[in-house]
């Protein structure tokens, strides 16, 4: 029986097999961040062992950093410890680090693949439940807690139970203006928060194929949404291109080389899935999440449900009062106060390009607030070499330095309470955006028409 | 890492599905550098209003409920990988977790801080919940050695599964790096004869 693209790469990577089940995985790359990773530091010095593989580890700062005057000293004094604590940890255990001020700093799944380090067919993991991200290239990349992030230090290995496999084809061809993260957000819609839970995703079918790398990682992004360990794209010619030339890819006759791996990662034909999923193109609108997990999410021209159906009715009428909207109700036409660009699934050069080119000429709508904030140094380098900083200011947004930003509440940036949010960050948890703000996930073109309307409209009707 | 063998306790309901980890610890209280007092900002902003007030209806706040059971509704932990909301539930003092579905990152995070994370039917956990309700001071049996949980007012009981290696750890209070580094020549061996 053929092997799965997951079961090729895992395989690639086990160490041992101990009883029960479980399976040493050796893991090739490691991405660590402020928040997860000090308490790992410390476990180190408490058992007084270093790490093991520190060539395989790179470090960048992103959740607590502000995304203004990055030049100077971080004003919250926890996070400026925190920060610090990640200059001193990296320094003492000979991490390389991207950190503030670095021209290689930003959100640790934008800068793995810009820099390369990110390549088919590898195990990655950090301490963050977006490292699903990187599996666009074919990479077994999944987040882990920080007793794990200390394991990998430690041994450069994970004790892991092998999850079970889905497959997700969507087929078709994608409408004007629905995008990757429209994709992503309604197959979430249809599994709900819960329905990949135990299973490691491959994403397959024609759309996926179509999809440029940054829609791949937008999609793969957000696997975990679904409560899925990670999702999967087979590498292919789009990758290769992307991979290639990159910082830390491999060069000349070595990128050959592993090119000629590369194409060996695929499903075979009669390899079996636990479970599979297929959807059409035809039946997919721009998405908006109207509750509090992203499963709770409906096309445009739809209507808010009468009820939780999948959900439980009491957690969806909490939800709904929550976001202060009403069963039954259209989201359409909703006034909105903010708007958030960036984050880890939509904060990449393509999208910033589709939001300058929508807003191009255009004017923020006097009741928005909206900013737009690359998800790295070089994204926003870019970004001023193309002019599109020039654009998005003009228009009115608020172009900010690289970092998670207001995804998370964690940093400066947050939407006050009772506020609503158009945003296309991954989670509209109850005061994800800050205590009470109030998410509703979209794509960047959604996002982009909303801060010019300063309401909820159908990006179709504008372009 | 503390052992877990047998508990006894009167439990704390929790009816609501999908609680994520933004619930059980806020992103904005992630910014301490060491594992301790995650527990005063368990539930934060369920359990306190903006003015540092209790919020009188939330369970935590209620007298009435104690013990270190937490008793939730399905799909319990689901969100961002922070350890951080197993520290905040270990600190508060909760021991065990019962749920009919747990997400993946939150299971194996509880299980890596001592804390026993038990799936039951959604029957047993409707049953748990209407035991509770009914007197808010019942009391369940957990034995790890048997992987048994027991309500002990209806004599309702049910067997869970659990990892046998997990089991081991729990029961002895190991972790999973002091097995990894005794793996450390196959891991060498690995890397020397790996292809790619």
């Amino acid at each position: 029986m053929g092997k799965t693209l997951f079961d090729k790469v895992w395989d690639a990577h086990v160490v041992d097999t101990v009883d029960g089940g479980r399976e040493v995985l050796y893991i090739d790359k490691h991405l660590i961040h402020e928040v997860t990773s000090p308490q790992a530091f410390q476990g180190l010095r408490d058992r007084g062992i270093k790490v093991a593989r520190p060539e395989r580890t790179v470090a960048t700062a992103d959740h607590n950093v502000p995304t203004e005057n990055q030049h100077l000293p971080i004003r919250e004094e926890l996070s400026r410890i925190q920060v610090q604590k990640l200059v001193d940890n990296c320094e003492e255990f000979g991490v390389t680090l991207y950190g503030l001020g670095h021209p290689y700093q930003g959100i640790v799944h934008v800068i793995g693949p810009e820099l390369g380090i990110t390549q088919p067919g590898m195990t990655m993991v950090c301490g963050d439940s977006h490292t699903s991200t990187h599996g666009a290239f074919g990479t077994i990349a999944f987040g882990i807690g920080t007793s794990q992030v200390e394991q990998v230090l430690a041994t450069q290995c994970l004790l892991l139970t092998r999850p079970k496999r889905m497959r997700i084809r969507v087929e078709g061809e994608l409408s004007k203006g629905v995008l990757a993260k429209d994709v992503i957000l309604y197959i979430i819609s249809q599994l709900t928060a819960a329905g990949g839970t135990g299973y490691f995703i491959e994403y397959a079918g024609s759309v996926i194929r179509s999809l440029s790398m940054e829609g791949r990682m937008t999609v793969c992004n957000m696997s975990i949404e679904m409560g899925a360990r990670g999702g999967m794209i087979a590498p292919d010619e789009t990758t290769f291109e992307y991979v290639k030339g990159r910082e830390f890819a491999p060069q000349g006759e070595d990128y050959d080389k592993a090119v000629a791996y590369w194409k060996t990662l695929y499903t075979d034909e009669d390899a079996v899935f636990d479970k599979e999923y297929v959807y059409h193109a035809e039946d997919i609108e721009p998405m908006l999440t109207y509750g509090t997990n992203p499963g709770m999410g409906i096309p445009v021209s739809g209507e808010i449900p009468q009820t939780g159906g999948q959900q439980g009715d009491a957690s969806f009428r909490k939800a709904l009062s929550y976001m202060g909207l009403d069963a039954g109700s259209k989201l359409e036409g909703h006034p909105v106060n903010h708007v958030f660009i960036g984050s880890c699934t939509n904060s990449r050069i393509e999208d910033l390009r589709l939001v300058a080119k929508f807003v191009n000429g255009k004017k923020v709508a006097s009741n928005v607030s909206a900013m737009v904030v690359p998800g790295s140094q070089q994204v926003r380098k870019q970004a001023v070499q193309e002019g599109l900083d020039k654009v998005l200011r003009d228009a009115g947004f608020d172009f900010r330095e690289a970092g998670c930003s207001a995804c998370l509440g964690m940093n400066e940036d947050k939407v006050p309470a009772g506020q609503y949010c158009v945003s296309t960050s991954n989670r509209n948890f109850e005061g994800r955006q800050g205590p009470g703000a109030r998410t509703i996930l979209a794509s960047p073109l959604m996002a982009a028409a909303t801060a010019i309307e300063g309401k909820i409209v159908d990006v179709r009707e504008y372009i | 890492m503390e052992k877990i063998e047998i508990i006894d306790s009167s439990c704390i309901p929790l009816p609501i599905e999908d609680v994520d980890t933004d619930q059980i610890i806020p992103a904005r209280f992630l910014k301490a550098t060491t594992k301790e007092n995650f527990g005063d900002n368990l539930f934060r902003d369920w359990r306190y209003n903006s003015d540092d007030s209790p919020k009188e209806d939330f369970v935590l706040n209620n007298p009435t409920y104690s013990g270190v059971v937490l008793v939730a509704g399905k799909n319990f932990g689901c969100g961002s990988s922070r350890e951080h909301a197993a520290w905040a539930l270990e600190d508060f003092g909760i021991k065990v977790v019962v749920s009919s579905f747990f997400a993946d990152i939150f299971k194996g995070n509880a299980l890596n801080n001592g804390i026993l994370p038990i799936t039951v039917s959604d029957a047993f956990l409707d049953k748990l919940f209407r035991a509770i309700e009914k007197d808010p001071k019942a009391r369940v049996h957990v034995s790890l050695p048997d992987q048994t949980i027991k309500i002990l007012d209806t004599s309702d009981s049910e067997t869970f599964d659990i990892d046998p290696y997990k089991k081991m750890c729990l029961l002895n209070g190991y972790d999973d790096i002091d097995y990894l580094l005794s793996k450390k020549d196959q891991i060498n061996e690995f890397e020397e004869t790996r292809t790619y």
